[in-house]
């Protein structure tokens, strides 16, 4: 009897998706491309791994014991960023970087910002970058099979012809989760079929890659280079995976569509013009920086407003 | 009568001068001097000539602007300002090129840029121009040396983690001159995280050191120790005996209840009323 004089303010209904959940899908869609980097690269890919991770839950565990706020390391968000790190990095690098981007992922990116829900930039790809800058031999020394080697868009861009069948199943040199196209789509697919992503921002984002890519490559429309450059890099990865990141993605459908088609320009430049062969983290965090813009432009109108407005200027 | 007013100069002079030192930090508190102080900390070296460059010119102008600010007319008293300081600044650029040559090189056009530095037109303005010589004299070495520190401090933290090095010592060479040879070799292995002695490296260091400062300057706050420089009050009594507590703006902290700002003491007055 007594819950039907509970008072309580709107919402009454709630949805079963928590943060938590939510987070819970993407781990379970992200281990696909994990478990291949663990495949291709050897064990020493899931140390590095399992080092971001904790990392990134530590700190975040510490970070909230220090300034006495409730501990938010169950909402898994914390996982999320470390793999997503850790598939960021080559599987050569030494175990402090892992650490180190772990440790600045969540402190500098989204702790000091508020935590989640209040970073401005994907706080994986805020920490690559900050290890890419700060130490760019280790994160750009690619083992593959022993040996050192320029990973496939590289050899793309300095001419050469690597093999598209690899390229697409992954046994190629690279981070450790960028590698497999397959794997990646795969985890993509889960996502989608649970309903935490749609393609709004991954389909704008790959196809006006390919249209600028063919744009500015001079090359006219040459279908393998156009697939060189959709399988290898971390492409497929930005795309699904962090440009589609709830907190620093655009909130309406058209803020999205914008959103896509201008990570897709800045990869495409980023590719082509750039002294480096990959420049997809860059345009990502660019992006990132430009979304409270894009916001600002795409505020729906509430309904009815349009009407008013002509009668006032009658 | 004498006696007693020499005594209120001497104070004067310590409270300038920690006030420019510590409270008023040019660097740390009033925010003033941002390009210079990303721009040339890539090292304690840099930061240190950069700072104590700029303190001289500062000195030197406040000096000068204070002991003519009777003389010049209001309308154009911007003008006379960069003059001066201009002088002063030619005058040391010159000195270091002839001195200082390596020091010279690496701050490069940074020099010629103290013209335009808002620390020295600052105090031009809020200071020099409306205390005596000597006054405006501390407050230049008082300012110049606190944005020194913050620099030379500054300087010091990107070297570390940037670079590896201690005033241009690397790391190595210093555990190796000490006796500690594992030290030594175990920093020969490490790399730096070499973002900090990079663009934003410097942000970063200054936000941190910032937060720290802060975050002793609000214990200290909420210790009851009052602190009224910080709050643009210059009188040393507290405010339930202070003669403008009727037009005062500014919140003050109450030495006796603890954690509890006296908001707008204005306000209360009116009140009153």
């Amino acid at each position: 009897m007594s819950n039907l004089y509970n008072v309580s303010s709107t919402p009454h209904i709630r949805g079963k998706m928590s943060t938590q959940l939510i987070m819970l899908i993407v781990v379970i869609s992200l281990l696909p491309a994990c478990g291949f980097g663990v495949y291709n690269f050897g064990l020493r890919a899931l140390f590095v791994l399992l080092f971001s991770v904790a990392s990134c839950v530590l700190s975040e565990y510490v970070f909230n014991l220090i300034t006495k706020r409730p501990n938010s390391i169950s909402d898994l968000s914390a996982v999320v960023t470390g793999l997503l790190l850790g598939m960021n990095l080559p599987s050569s690098v030494p175990y402090f970087v892992p650490v180190l981007g772990g440790f600045f992922a969540i402190i500098v990116v989204k702790m000091l910002f508020g935590g989640l829900g209040q970073n401005f930039m994907n706080p994986a790809l805020g920490a690559r970058c900050f290890l890419l800058i700060s130490f760019p031999k280790l994160m750009t020394d690619f083992v593959y099979n022993g040996a050192s080697g320029a990973t496939p868009l590289a050899q793309v861009k300095n001419g050469g012809c690597p093999d598209l069948h690899k390229m697409i199943i992954g046994n190629i040199p690279g981070t450790i989760g960028e590698t497999s196209m397959i794997a990646i789509v795969l985890g993509a697919c889960i996502m989608i079929m649970f309903g935490i992503i749609d393609l709004t921002i991954s389909g704008t984002y790959i196809v006006s890659f390919g249209i600028f890519l063919l744009a500015f490559a001079g090359k006219g429309f040459d279908y393998t280079f156009l697939c060189y450059h959709l399988a290898g890099g971390g492409l497929m990865l930005g795309a699904f995976f962090m440009a589609t990141d709830y907190v620093t993605r655009p909130y309406t459908k058209k803020g999205q569509v914008i959103y896509g088609i201008f990570l897709g320009f800045l990869t495409a430049i980023f590719r082509v013009f750039s002294p480096s062969a990959e420049g997809v983290s860059y345009a990502i965090i660019i992006g990132n920086l430009i979304v409270p813009l894009i916001d600002r432009i795409t505020v729906p109108k509430p309904f009815g407003c349009e009407k008013t407005k002509k009668e006032g200027a009658k | 009568m004498a006696n007693e007013k020499k005594e209120s100069l001497g104070k004067g002079i310590v409270k300038t001068f920690t006030n420019g030192l510590i409270f008023e930090n040019p660097t740390f508190v009033l925010m003033l001097g941002m390009c210079p102080t990303l721009a040339v900390t890539s090292s304690a070296i840099n930061g240190m000539g950069m700072g104590l460059t700029t303190m001289v010119v500062l000195t030197l102008s406040n000096i000068i602007i204070s002991l003519l600010r009777n003389v010049i007319p209001a309308k154009v008293r911007i003008p006379a300002y960069i003059v001066i300081i201009a002088s002063f600044v030619t005058i040391v650029g010159q000195f270091l090129e002839a001195y200082l040559p390596a020091l010279n090189a690496s701050l490069g056009m940074f020099i010629p840029l103290i013209v335009v530095n808002c620390i020295i037109l600052g105090r031009a303005e809020s200071f020099a121009s409306k205390n005596n010589f000597i006054l405006s004299a501390f407050d230049g070495i008082g300012m110049g040396l606190g944005f020194t520190c913050a620099l030379t401090i500054i300087g010091l933290v990107r070297e570390l983690l940037g670079a590896h090095k201690m005033f241009g010592y690397s790391l190595t060479e210093i555990a190796t001159n000490i006796g500690a040879n594992g030290l030594a070799d175990w920093f020969s292995k490490q790399t730096p995280i070499a973002i900090f002695v990079m663009a934003p490296g410097a942000f970063f260091v200054l936000a941190a050191l910032c937060a720290i400062l802060n975050n002793i300057k609000n214990k200290k706050d909420s210790a009851g120790i009052p602190n009224k420089l910080l709050s643009g009050c210059s009188s040393e009594h507290d405010c339930s005996s202070c003669s403008q507590r009727g037009g005062c703006h500014s919140a003050f902290y109450d030495t006796k209840a603890k954690n509890q700002p006296i908001s707008k003491m204005g306000e209360e007055a009116k009140n009153n009323d």
